[in-house]
């Protein structure tokens, strides 16, 4: 039989053991209430549980296991028997059945209830767990009705009933739930092929998708559609028509195209939003609902981000940074199941022959650092390199966003100068990770450590030009602020001269109301900023496509058919085919879903675009990868860096935070579009409704809360709890370290121990065997013996007299006293110490007399 | 979910989904994986189980295994009686433990068993040099295939008998961080 099953059996034997004793002892009890018919069985129990324990000394374990096996069985008939004859004697009298016994019946369901919910863990044969799962079953199904009394009884009954189709419900909702799971095939395709770390990228595109179907529903179902159904009409108000002078090329494609006429006055974008506080017959408060959505955009990313962390931290609390298994690990945990596909299994045995081999030279020669200057020098030539790269970069970008607002106030220009920004940012973030790859080919770092600086810089570049850019985005936004307030009086002063002059013609009419196309508008800074974002996202969006198209696809067409007629192997040499950018493509995502975070506030149709643009790009990228990509020729493990991606991606959602929080907190909103025009602040809005809506007692208390002289004891609490918080954990983390250490010394003590133990025992039997003839000449032995003991001087200073007692106190009985040494060896735990420190010189050595020569001794030296 | 499947019973299915870590949909779908392997021999009724067994060399030939080095010890492992040969039930077996969902015990008892490849419920240094040299294909010379198998006994022999014990090689394997990524198939 093998072993783990043996060891599953042995478990289920010692829960077995636990009953039958607990059973004993409530038989005692029993006996005491002179309850006769249980003494045969209590017999019988005894009888068995004393093999039981015998079979436990025992050392044979073929014998063990069928008799455990057969016992097992034997109990369980047994068990049955004896709840049967108690169901019977319950049938003719109930209220003779203890409360002991139901107990009993009782736990012996429950044990057979979590053996048939563990089944699956059971390392046995299918058949096996089959069996063993409707011997389970049916001993559930009979006595669950045992169980209980009277109305009791029914009662249970119901409630096994209940939960048995609540089991099932629970099952039938898994199904439904795995079910619901888009994309498992493709993904399981690609991850044959390209292995878990490409597959990983497409996991996580998917979690984004989900994230953002959320996020979708949140701010379509709470702030589009009751303003489409129930607010006022397009062309209503001003702020819903397009005005005059635009009106003729309203409906062009190139304006559509630049987000500007019908759809900059559509729901897609802040302005549109009307400022009425209750809309509709259902009384729905719509400026609330926008700013509440808003926030939970917000907190709803937050959080869920960082679920997943928690989770993904919970998962790989295993995995630590110990080196102690690095063949090991690599022996037996490199192959990846997954894959599925004759060329990534070939990469992959040519990668993990490269990793062994690179282990191996790291293993002999573990220093080999040729000239630290020259790398040193290298490194930081590469890194001001960079650093020049970056704000190379961060001032193209200011400079452009400053030359595109004097564009913007000229009129008739170019498509080029209208789309300068975009096309710029992209061309950096087309042009620039591979410039720093080639200079961080002069720092010479390891790959997975070159990986994590190769992000980071792509992380600071992305960062620094979405912070110009907000920058200079913000400068327009103080340009728009004061080109508003012209524009109020001039608005305000067109309608009360619109109002005087029909007033001045006819008095007794009411005037005819304005055409809200003529009325003049502010800049209305909010729509313009969300359009920005919408134009980067768009363009991120084809420039990402049009890259996989030209980059994969058509360079991968061209390697594949001019191939038959070139001068050069092209599949092998220098175009080849392109690898898949997990970095590149993981980062794009993190930063497009950056943009959303931050453009979602101002446009709210932004979340829908993104949306669409995940969905597609599964499809796309997919399909890409399958027929345009190689495998990586070095596949990294993605299971360790997932985090990391997380991390960053809280970052950026943090840093998306800011910018929206200050323009919502301090910037006053445009007087004439959106949600909260009129108002002095944005968040104006929560006073009005809980003013307006709420009992005044509300009113008091949130004014209260809002007190500053509450907030900042607030915060303060909050950071000393997150003080102690952190101060806990790392002590956890200290413990935790030490644990670790001590596990590792006791393993190595061990290990020298039995080390110690098989080198010493011949060694030990030839001084037995020369201890009992006689005893002769000292030195060589003594000397030997000392060091023997002395060197790890300093480890046991009680022992050593110990030993020497025992060897000294008998030392003709060498067979008893070496039956004391075996544990002593421990102490022999330094080979070299045995060269380099001498013993002590004049100590006295009251065990040395009795021992001879031993010839063993050459032989066993050398061991050490 | 009346659906009229009339391959098992429905007792059937719920006994397999206690017995694996498959939804009722999988494993439909791996039955019918295994029936495309040999749909001449495997009948489309299994209510009245059908003792029905594919040779190795069609299960080594799914897509999912045919480029893993270790196929043959997978089969074999799962198989009844060692020889490779599988029933369904070897079958769900196998990727039941193979599943995302088992635990790391199991699957660790399992990759023992599959790099233990005489049996002798160790992994001796014969086993290493045979999963070293399937993992790339012997392009190592024999004197790194030794040191290899040498530092692997040394770092994981936590009792010192040379070779690798159940116990051993689960602290081995509990701590490394890529087990659970590795060695799953997905299907």
């Amino acid at each position: 039989e093998d072993k783990g099953e043996d060891e599953s059996k042995e478990e289920d034997n010692g829960s077995q053991q636990n009953r039958a004793s607990r059973r004993k002892n409530y038989q005692r009890k029993n006996r005491d209430g002179k309850k006769a018919r249980e003494e045969g069985s209590q017999k019988k129990d005894r009888g068995k549980t004393a093999p039981t324990k015998d079979q436990k000394e025992s050392e044979n374990k073929e014998k063990k296991t069928t008799k455990r096996g057969k016992e097992g069985e034997n109990k369980q008939k047994k068990d049955r028997k004896n709840s049967t004859s108690s169901a019977s004697s319950n049938s003719s009298d109930e209220e003779s059945l203890s409360e002991e016994e139901l107990a009993m019946l009782k736990e012996q369901v429950e044990q057979k209830k979590k053996l048939i919910s563990t089944m699956r863990n059971k390392p046995w044969r299918m058949v096996k767990k089959l069996s063993v799962l409707r011997e389970a079953q049916d001993f559930v199904e009979k006595f669950e009705g045992a169980l209980g009394k009277g109305k009791g009884k029914k009662l249970y009954a119901y409630k096994m009933m209940m939960a048995k189709k609540w089991v099932k419900f629970k099952r039938d909702f898994e199904n439904f739930k795995t079910q619901c799971i888009p994309w498992e095939m493709k993904i399981k395709e690609v991850e044959s092929h390209f292995g878990s770390s490409v597959a990983s990228y497409f996991i996580f595109l998917r979690w984004m998708y989900g994230v953002n179907l959320v996020l979708f529903g949140l701010i379509f179902g709470l702030v589009i559609i009751p303003e489409v159904l129930m607010g006022m009409p397009y062309g209503s108000m001003p702020r819903k028509t397009v005005p005059r002078a635009e009106q003729a090329t309203a409906m062009d494609f190139s304006v559509l195209w630049d987000f500007e006429g019908y759809i900059k006055y559509s729901a897609l974008f802040y302005g549109y939003y009307n400022n009425q506080r209750t809309i509709g017959w259902l009384k729905y408060r719509l400026p609330m609902a926008y700013f509440m959505v808003g926030i939970s955009v917000f907190g709803y990313s937050l959080m869920v981000v960082i679920r997943s962390m928690a989770r993904n931290a919970n998962e790989s609390t295993a995995d630590g940074d110990d080196d102690n298994f690095i063949f090991s690990w690599k022996m037996f945990t490199s192959w990846d199941y997954l894959i599925g596909n004759p060329e990534t299994a070939d990469n992959k045995f040519a990668s993990i022959t490269t990793s062994f081999k690179e282990s191996i030279v790291d293993e002999q020669e573990s220093n080999k650092d040729e000239n630290i200057h020259l790398r040193r020098f290298l490194r930081v030539l590469a890194n001001v390199l960079i650093i020049c790269c970056l704000c190379g970069s961060g001032y193209l970008i200011y400079f452009v966003v400053k030359r595109s607002q004097t564009f913007s106030k000229m009129q008739n220009v170019g498509w080029y100068e209208r789309n300068e920004v975009e096309i710029v940012m992209s061309l950096l973030g087309m042009f620039c990770p591979p410039l720093f790859e080639t200079i961080a080919a002069l720092e010479n770092y390891h790959p997975r450590i070159g990986l994590k600086w190769q992000l980071g810089r792509i992380f600071a570049l992305f960062l620094g030009n979405l912070y110009t850019f907000l920058l200079a985005l913000m400068d327009d936004v103080n340009e728009k602020l004061a080109e508003e307030d012209v524009v109020k009086n001039i608005t305000h002063w067109t309608l009360l001269g619109h109002h005087n002059s029909s007033a001045g013609n006819d008095s007794t009419v009411t005037p005819p109301p304005l055409d809200p196309a003529d009325v003049p508008r502010g800049p209305c800074w909010e729509t313009t900023v969300g359009i920005e974002f919408v134009r980067l996202t768009v363009s991120d969006i084809l420039v990402t496509y049009i890259t996989i198209l030209v980059g994969d696809f058509i360079r991968a067409c061209f390697v594949r058919f001019v191939n038959y007629c070139w001068c050069w192997d092209l599949e092998a040499g220098f175009p080849s085919y392109a690898e898949f950018d997990i970095s590149g493509n993981v980062l794009g995502l993190i930063f497009n879903q950056g943009m959303i975070w931050m453009g979602s506030f101002y446009a709210p149709g932004l979340v829908g675009i993104n949306v669409l643009r995940l969905l597609t790009s599964m499809y796309f990228q997919c399909w890409a990868v399958m027929s345009s990509n190689v495998p990586h020729e070095r596949v990294f493990k993605a299971s360790k860096s997932n985090n990391f991606y997380m991390g960053l991606l809280l970052l950026i959602l943090f840093l998306s935070l800011l910018p929206v929080a200050y323009t919502i907190m301090s910037l006053p909103p445009s007087f004439d579009c959106g949600p909260f025009s009129g108002k002095k602040r944005m968040y104006d809005v929560i006073q009005e409704t809980i003013e307006l809506d709420f009992p005044l007692f509300v009113a008091k208390i949130f004014s209260y809360v809002a007190n500053p002289g509450l907030i900042i004891p607030a915060i303060l609490l909050m950071v000393l709890a997150i003080y102690y918080l952190n101060a806990v954990s790392e002590a956890y983390q200290r413990a935790n370290a030490e644990l670790k250490k001590k596990m590792q010394m006791q393993r190595e003590e061990e290990k020298n121990k039995r080390n110690n133990k098989a080198s010493t025992n011949p060694m030990l039997q030839d001084l037995e065997d020369l201890l009992t003839p006689s005893t002769k000449t000292e030195s060589p032995p003594k000397q030997t013996e000392d060091k023997k003991i002395e060197s790890p001087n300093g480890t046991s200073p009680v022992r050593k007299p110990g030993r020497g007692e025992v060897l000294d106190g008998s030392p003709m009985a060498g067979g008893r006293g070496a039956a004391f040494i075996p544990p002593s060896p421990v102490f022999v735990t330094q080979p070299r110490t045995l060269g380099v420190r001498a013993p002590y010189p004049g100590q006295p050595r009251p065990w040395g007399h009795p021992l001879g020569p031993v010839p063993g001794r050459g032989r066993g030296q050398p061991c050490y | 979910m009346g659906n009229k499947q009339t391959i098992f019973t429905q007792e059937q299915l719920d006994a397999y989904q206690d017995c694996t870590f498959f939804t009722r949909k999988e494993i439909l779908r791996l039955f019918y994986r295994y029936r495309d392997l040999a749909p001449q021999l495997v009948p489309l009724d299994y209510t009245n189980k059908p003792a029905v067994t594919l040779p190795y060399e069609l299960i080594g030939s799914m897509p999912e295994l045919k480029d893993n080095p270790f196929r043959q010890r997978i089969a074999e492992v799962f198989s009844e009686h060692g020889d490779g040969n599988m029933t369904l039930d070897d079958f769900l077996d196998m990727f039941s433990v193979l599943s995302e969902m088992a635990p790391r015990d199991l699957k660790a008892y399992y990759a023992f068993k599959i790099y233990d490849f005489n049996n002798d419920d160790y992994i001796c240094k014969s086993d290493l040099e045979k999963t070293v040299n399937k993992l790339t294909r012997n392009e190592l010379t024999p004197e790194e295939v030794s040191l290899v198998c040498e530092k692997v006994i040394y770092e994981a022999d936590v009792d010192n008998d040379g070779k690798l014990s159940l116990e051993d090689f689960q602290h081995m394997i509990v701590r490394a961080p890529d087990f659970l990524s590795t060695f799953h198939i997905r299907i």
